[in-house]
């Protein structure tokens, strides 16, 4: 049928574009109202949580260290970006969880200690 | 593992980084969607994991031990006070990550017939210009937070000139590989362009203005990681990259109007060098300066009936948050009330102050936001300001030629007395002088403030 032959021939590629740009889109809306009413106290943590999250990049930085038949350029590049991802995720979720163990510690007050 | 499994549990993956936002807005939860973020996370380079299979695992495995170990460690070992360079650090690996993954993919989808379709090739270039700003410019923030090289605001004429040269060269070198001329070296010419002007862009800006410039860049990096979705077809990386940028772009309005600027006015004000100009106009240079002993100062305090702190930065460097509390118990024992007064860019990040008292087991209860704080000064006996400068500064008041002219600030010249504890008569980060000093009614007790808090804590014991 030729709407079977339309429905095809766009799957390829631009529908896929144009759910991408849908999910893209939608996103920005979620990430504004996610936030939208944070307590300036949390402004630090927040940066750091965020920062931790675009560590995701390292999905992208395996995919390109992971594939078949790369060149001598492709492996030092992915590589180098799986290093810096790494750093990325691991760094941003422990500096986060250090700041907020400072803030669960005082709903909790400990014995006061002497330093 | 197929592409529709992979893209269904990259799904939990992306609600789990919702949640960690939602969550990461409210005290109570925020640590726990802290958890559930590195748990979404896990599940992604498990799954990222499968789905690449065999090929160079091992190559795989030895880049995550370098890179997770470098952070663990680093992350693990900072100081609380040095916890917003550690951010700019890692966001700035982020976003190389994002330019290399740009670099690798060119160089995988342009050999003849490469021919790249738009939004790829958008992607990738767009990708490499924002990920290399980001780099740079947080490696610029991370110097100058770390003291590598001076915090002061650095500027040179035609600055703006170049800085628009680069941006519009590295972006006129994105649209020409966008357009159709498939050449490599146009993206390195995007790439080191980007670099250039990330360090540029970031060198004029002064080192108190930074958390609003990370929280920037930290935006930027997510759009770089969203960008690169496009070029690899990914979904996750596009949604949680754009929540990231999308936040974070929220997230650095929210930090300038906390601090009564535009952003406009943080990236391109150059701050602080309109200071010598705004200084002068002051009261600046005509004034006497009172200083007292920790005696007279201990005195002073354990006869008050109600005394606030106003911590600053200056406490953070000294390490002299316990000793502050060991103090304010003091007092309170004798009957004297005692409150802390928080600026909201107490410290050099928004909340950074909030972490560093919760560290010394401060009670909740005592401490004061600013809109709370400033009505009661005027039946404060002693505001005692430990390392603070800017927040505390007249000027943002009174002078209209002042840099932070307009800035609210915490009102501690309404106290009968203010204390200002201060290693020498330097002006604070931003450079910028301030009249709270030579007012008839500030004593300056000069010193470390953890020594001279040390020295308060003996002298006030036997009173």
């Amino acid at each position: 049928m030729i709407f079977d032959f339309i429905v095809n021939v766009d799957y390829g590629h631009n529908t896929i574009l144009v759910f991408e740009v849908t999910i893209l889109v939608l996103a920005i809306f979620l990430g504004v109202e996610v936030i939208s009413k944070v307590p300036t106290l949390l402004h630090t943590p927040l940066m750091s949580g965020t920062n931790a999250i675009h560590g995701v990049v390292i999905v992208g930085a395996m995919i390109v260290l992971g594939q078949p038949d790369k060149s001598a350029f492709t492996w030092i590049v992915g590589f180098a970006a799986v290093v810096l991802a790494s750093a990325n995720v691991v760094g941003g979720f422990v500096v986060t969880d250090r700041m907020l163990e400072m803030f669960k510690s005082r709903e909790r007050p400990k014995k006061p200690d002497d330093t | 593992m197929s592409y529709n499994l992979s893209n269904l549990l990259y799904l939990i993956t992306i609600v789990s980084f919702v949640l960690a936002l939602r969550f990461l807005s409210n005290p109570a939860h925020a640590r726990r969607g802290n958890q559930i973020g590195a748990a979404g996370m896990v599940l992604a380079i498990v799954v990222t994991w499968v789905k690449v299979g065999s090929t160079s695992w091992w190559a795989i495995a030895i880049a995550m031990v370098i890179g997770g170990g470098f952070g663990a460690v680093a992350a693990r070992k900072v100081q609380m006070t040095a916890m917003p360079q550690m951010v700019a650090l890692f966001n700035g690996v982020g976003g190389g990550a994002a330019a290399l993954i740009a670099l690798a993919e060119l160089h995988r989808v342009l050999p003849p017939p490469g021919a790249p379709t738009v939004d790829v090739s958008l992607g990738i270039t767009l990708s490499a210009l924002i990920g290399s700003i980001s780099f740079a410019g947080s490696m610029i923030a991370f110097a100058k937070l770390q003291e590598l090289i001076g915090g002061r605001p650095i500027t040179y004429a035609g600055q703006q000139f170049v800085n628009g040269a680069l941006f519009f060269g590295a972006l006129g070198c994105s649209i020409a590989l966008v357009a159709g001329v498939q050449d490599q070296w146009l993206l390195w010419l995007t790439i080191l362009a980007s670099l250039a002007f990330g360090v540029l862009f970031v060198l004029p800006i002064g080192g108190a203005d930074m958390p609003v410039v990370i929280s920037l860049l930290n935006a930027f990096t997510g759009i770089a990681v969203a960008l690169g979705g496009f070029e690899l077809q990914n979904n996750l990386l596009i949604v949680a990259g754009m929540l990231v940028g999308a936040s974070g772009t929220l997230l650095t309005l929210m930090m300038a109007r906390a601090m009564n600027r535009s952003v406009a006015n943080v990236l391109f004000g150059a701050f602080g060098q309109v200071s010598e100009a705004g200084a002068a106009g002051g009261a600046g240079d005509g004034g006497t300066v009172r200083s007292a002993t920790a005696e007279d100062v201990a005195v002073m305090l354990a006869y008050a009936h109600k005394v606030v702190f106003v911590p600053g930065y200056g406490l953070a460097v000294a390490q002299a948050q316990h000793d502050v509390r060991q103090l304010a118990d003091l007092l309170e024992a004798k009957g004297v009330e005692v409150s802390y007064a928080i600026h909201p860019v107490a410290g050099r990040m928004p909340g950074h102050m909030n972490v560093l008292l919760a560290e010394a087991n401060v009670p909740y209860p005592q401490l004061k936001e600013m809109d709370e704080a400033n009505p009661e000064f005027s039946r404060t006996d002693v505001a005692l300001v430990v390392g603070a400068n800017d927040v505390v500064n007249p000027d943002a008041r009174n002078n209209q030629s002042s840099p932070i002219y307009g800035m609210p600030i915490l009102n501690v010249d309404d106290a009968q007395t203010v204390v200002v504890l201060k290693r020498s008569m330097n002006p604070g980060f931003a450079g910028i002088e301030n009249p709270l000093f030579y007012n008839p009614k500030t004593v300056m007790l000069f010193g470390d403030a953890k020594a001279s808090i040390d020295q308060l804590i003996a002298d006030v014991k036997p009173l």
